[in-house]
């Protein structure tokens, strides 16, 4: 193992692979970034060994929940999800040179009289490959190493951060956090004010994966890309086609004044593959995005089980399909809506609200607010949907993108509900946001929402994996066209867009098709359903069971300012809306 | 070393990648400086922080091989690892037949967006503007959320070709949202340029967005359907932005853009928008003050990409002119659209009936081809009458094509720099003036203020 070479401090936890990265091209819609993801059926790994104490509180009816959910895993892979904590033998963790770089930042920022200081020393790597019909189109890699601090004191934060980490340097930005919260205290009105945490000091965790994609030989990734151009490229009218893979790797060594120091490394793999079909009118142009396969927190397996070069044919046939689809007639559908949809739906319409940052108005300048505030008439008090509808939030599930071991202020990860029986019952919530609300909810601890992009910026409440609880029945998707007269199924997304306040929405399919009579009858296009979320979810009528639940997901939300990446997985069966309204986005 | 590398201590880190190299070409890109913000809300500070960072990126290539690897890591070791790296992945790759050898040395213009008064703001700087913002909304029934970023950047380019660039940058931006206590009214203001002296005062901001927010209260909804509309100069920014993506003569040539030309090629030569309108770019604008070079070196000049009304230019890279015959015209160095004199207000007192517009929120392509976009509209929505603005109405949806809003152009106001960024902060320059269009499609309303 080579020194990275970085003053002090000598490592032999970096393999000598470095990584960049380029969101740019399919990642990338408009200033949102919400990715096109798609189905994947949830990858189970082998039980790993539990580290750390696991802190979970659940309700009889969560765990009868859960169960279902295992029973899911059980019966679909063979394997067992539970929310749990894994640490695999390979052990990247980052050793005890960066625990004491992160000792004398917390020394520092405490001489100074800060009352709590947390610091983040993040190795984060990314790498984008991408193809276009039979070239590499782009090949970037991406690593980027700093400390970031933040203080607190006489209630008011600051941060700073830093790519020399060096004692001298350590020091110097824990001062500049001090320094800068000092300052920033006297523009307060309310002191911060932190849920308590328990310390960990030899906390370690790691996403389960089966293969680092960071040791995988880029000659063999980018003949699997375009092993699946050419098959797609061999449809007749499949004109244009592009693959890519994008990996990150981030790894932590956290510490906090509260006694925590935490090692953690995170792996997220995202294959994806778009062909565009041509009809013999140039004008004629269609394209299909391979949305059942979403973005997980996996290894390289993902992309292997993904099987682009398999499933291209498959996919260059739907976009020939897709030119010869008929343009929809706006109207009012039942609407019978794929988890491949359904996921960002859930994002935007249950998780974007439930973000109590939101809600108390600390996203008012950029993000937006919430219908959901305040709290005291929200909490307990907002009818959100049937009483068969519940909605967890977690950081838990196993291949989720928000699955973590500890937050990034040391909070262990959690899994509650957000919406119970139907009602609004709690928000997502970091350790200053929980104090805010621990008189309505009886809850005193963080629910271990916070995250920070990367080193050099301060972390702030991000959404966790939010997901929608299968039906106790055994109902497929089939089941739910069979049932519908007059319906539209809707798989994928296109362009999706909701108001400030995160009610009034314009959602758009990827693959639609006619239902009529309980049949589906032909492919539809142009399609998107307009509504608001309080409406939309009180006409849920039928819920998938245990079989139709996946796990999706998008690694582009966006939200802070400055601007700052979020990665969550949405699972949900198939469900079926009653009388929506469906525009046509062509007229 | 500090924060932002002298066109020096550039020089010699870029020569040092260089000197690891044993690609047959190799050209390095260093970006180093200083970020620094401060959020607020609920009428006080949220956070303030700051970062440095300096980033390399390499790009190594053997014959038409070529890998890209990007790091922050200086020091010698690092920067030996990093190559090494890189060439491994470039040898690893297959070859690329649009491989392009590198440019040679070439001729920048000036530039000159660094000003010391952003680089050097002092340490209370961010709160006195907050506080500037927060006196005047927490003794009322309204609440300021808000956020200030300023940049302190250099850029470097060096490659093995003998080209060489150096240029920086300061910038700097201020977004403002006040609203109600009730949220039954929200306005915004923002400003940005490179100079901080040359924003708008936080003050100024403040009285903006409070105006906006009293005005916003008590909306009520109008019916969908066509509207002539006048759109504030962000509102404006917030669409015209959307064309830069879209100037790409490989995709038009290609039959997959709305530049393209029915039978193939593009529409160059062709009456596009309205024709009082012109689109350009130009770095050494001191409207727009931008990196006179692209990321591969190619100098930027002042760049007319549609001329009254008529589509003069496309970006070619530089593989795709050489393709087609013609001289590379690479993007970058901000975007203006001009085409007339006047205020907002002007406008408004040109209107019989419509809606003033302040700004769009969550906007998305609905059909990239035909550069059609859904969105809302976001902090204020004003009936106007006989001239007159007259009373608010809810927000909407609205569901139309750039190209039919800048053909459907009734009246152009005088250009001014915005803050086109959904998210406020640091972007490209944008400058664009408030218009008055008919024929704006509303698809729905929308309860949220």
């Amino acid at each position: 193992m080579r020194s990275r070479g970085m003053g002090e401090v000598h490592s032999d936890t970096f393999t000598p692979i470095h990584c960049g990265r380029n969101l740019t091209g399919q990642c990338v819609v408009g200033d949102k970034r919400v990715l096109r993801v798609s189905k994947v059926s949830i990858i189970f790994a082998p039980s790993y060994a539990i580290l750390g104490k696991r802190l979970m509180s659940r309700t009889r009816r969560e765990f009868i929940k859960q169960s279902t959910l295992s029973a899911v895993a059980l019966g679909a892979a063979g394997g067992g999800w539970l929310p749990t904590f894994g640490f695999t033998p390979q052990g990247t963790v980052q050793g005890a040179a960066f625990k004491d770089l992160c000792l004398v930042a917390l020394n520092a920022a405490r001489s100074k009289r800060a009352t709590y200081a947390d610091v983040r020393i993040v190795n984060k790597r990314n790498q984008f490959v991408a193809t276009q019909e039979e070239r590499v189109s782009e090949l970037q890699d991406r690593e980027t190493f700093g400390v970031g601090v933040r203080a607190l004191v006489n209630g008011a934060w600051g941060f700073a951060a830093s790519r020399t980490v060096t004692r001298d340097e350590c020091s110097r930005v824990a001062l500049r956090a001090v320094e800068q919260a000092e300052v920033n205290s006297r523009a307060i009105r309310r002191p911060v004010e932190l849920a308590t945490v328990s310390a960990y000091p030899d906390g370690r965790w790691m996403t389960p994966i089966r293969r680092d994609p960071f040791t995988v030989r880029m000659s063999d990734k980018t003949e699997l890309l375009l092993e699946a151009n050419r098959a797609a490229a061999a449809v007749s009218a499949a004109r244009f086609v592009a693959s890519s893979m994008y990996f990150v790797k981030v790894e932590t060594t956290f510490a906090s004044t509260d006694g925590s120091i935490i090692e953690q490394t995170l792996y997220r793999s995202y294959p994806a593959m778009t062909v565009t079909a041509v009809g013999t009118d140039s004008d004629d142009v269609a394209s299909h995005e391979s949305t059942d396969i979403a973005p997980m927190g996996l290894g390289y397996e993902h992309v292997e089980a993904a099987d682009l070069p398999g499933r291209a044919t498959e996919w260059a046939e739907l976009a020939v399909e897709m030119l010869s689809a008929t343009s929809v007639e706006p109207g009012r559908y039942d609407l019978i809506i794929d988890p491949t949809n359904l996921f960002l739906t859930i994002h935007e319409t249950i998780g974007r609200p439930t973000e109590l940052d939101r809600a108390l108005g600390y996203e008012a300048d950029y993000a937006g607010t919430s219908f959901l505030a305040p709290p005291e008439t929200a909490i307990g008090e907002v009818r959100y949907g049937p009483e068969f509808m519940n909605v967890i939030g977690d950081r838990t599930q196993r291949g989720g993108l928000a699955t973590v071991g500890w937050d990034d202020e040391g909070v262990t990860a959690d899994s509650w509900p957000i919406i119970q029986d139907g009602t609004f019952v709690d928000y997502q919530t970091t350790r200053e946001q929980a104090t805010l609300i621990a008189e309505l909810t009886g809850i005193t601890r963080s629910h271990g929402c916070s995250f920070g992009e990367s080193w050099d910026v301060a972390q702030l409440q991000r959404m966790p994996n939010v997901s929608l609880l299968p039906g106790e029945n055994e109902v497929t998707l089939d089941d739910l066209v069979a049932a519908t007269d007059r319906g539209i199924l809707i798989k994928g997304c296109g362009p999706y867009s909701i108001d400030q306040r995160q009610y009034n929405f314009q959602f758009g399919g990827h693959v639609c098709y006619e239902v009529r009579g309980g049949r589906i009858t032909r492919m539809l296009k142009d399609v998107a359903y307009q509504g608001n979320t309080l409406e939309f979810w009180n006409s849920l009528d039928m819920l998938g069971g245990p079989r139709s639940y996946e796990l999706c997901g998008t690694i582009g939300d966006t939200k802070g300012q400055p601007t700052q990446l979020n990665a969550a997985s949405h699972g949900c069966p198939a469900a079926r809306f009653h009388d929506c309204r469906v525009i046509n986005t062509a007229a | 070393m500090a924060e932002l590398l002298t066109e020096a201590e550039a020089r010699e880190v870029c020569e040092r990648v260089i000197s690891y190299s044993s690609a047959d070409a190799a050209e390095v890109r260093l970006v180093s400086g200083l970020t620094r913000y401060a959020r607020y809300a609920r009428n006080e500070m949220t956070v303030s922080g700051d970062a440095s960072d300096a980033e390399v990126t390499v790009t190594s290539t053997f014959g038409q091989k070529r890998g890209t690897f990007t790091w922050n890591d200086l020091r010698d070791t690092a920067v030996e690892d990093a190559v090494s790296h890189c060439e491994e992945l470039a040898q690893l790759a297959p070859d690329d037949p649009e491989t392009m050898p590198l440019l040679g040395p070439q001729q920048y213009l000036p530039s000159a967006a660094f000003f010391n008064s952003t680089y050097e703001l002092g340490e209370g700087e961010f709160v006195t503007a907050v506080q500037a913002v927060t006196e005047r909304t927490y003794s009322t029934d309204l609440t300021a959320a808000g956020f200030i970023q300023t940049w302190g950047r250099s850029e470097a380019l060096l490659n093995t070709a003998g080209l060489s660039a150096y240029h920086r940058s300061t910038l700097a931006s201020h977004t403002v949202t006040v609203r109600t206590a009730d949220g039954s009214g929200s306005g915004w203001a923002g400003t940005t340029h490179n100079d901080w002296e040359q924003m708008l005062a936080p003050r100024e901001i403040a009285e903006q967005a409070i105006n906006k927010a009293r005005q916003s209260v008590d909306a009520a909804a109008v019916d969908v359907g066509a509207y002539t509309v006048v759109l504030a100069p962000t509102a404006v920014g917030d669409l015209v932005q959307l064309l830069q993506s879209a100037l790409v003569a490989r995709a038009a040539d290609e039959g997959r853009s709305f530049f393209s030309q029915e039978g193939g090629g593009n529409r160059i030569g062709q009456q596009v928008i309205d024709a009082r309108l012109s689109v350009l770019s130009d770095p050494t604008d001191p409207d727009l003050l931008a990196r006179p070079f692209a990321p591969d070196g190619t100098p930027l000049r002042r760049t007319t990409w549609i001329e009254n009304g008529v589509l003069r230019n496309l970006e070619y890279d530089r593989y795709w002119a050489d393709r087609q015959g013609r001289e590379p015209l690479p993007r970058g160095g901000g975007i203006k659209l001009t085409g007339g004199d006047g205020t907002v207000e002007d406008l408004v007192s040109t209107v019989n009936r419509g809606l003033l517009v302040a700004r769009f929120w969550y906007v998305q392509p609905v059909d990239r081809r035909r550069l059609t976009y859904t969105g809302l509209t976001r902090d204020g929505v004003i009936l106007i009458e006989d001239g007159r603005t007259i009373r608010p109405v809810s927000n909407m949806r609205f569901n139309e094509s750039i190209i039919s809003i800048l053909n459907n152009v009734e009246s152009i106001g005088s250009a001014v720099r915005v803050v086109a960024s959904e998210s406020g902060g640091l972007d490209v320059p944008v400058v664009v003036p408030p218009m008055v269009v008919r024929d704006f499609h509303i698809t729905s309303g929308s309860d949220a203020i």
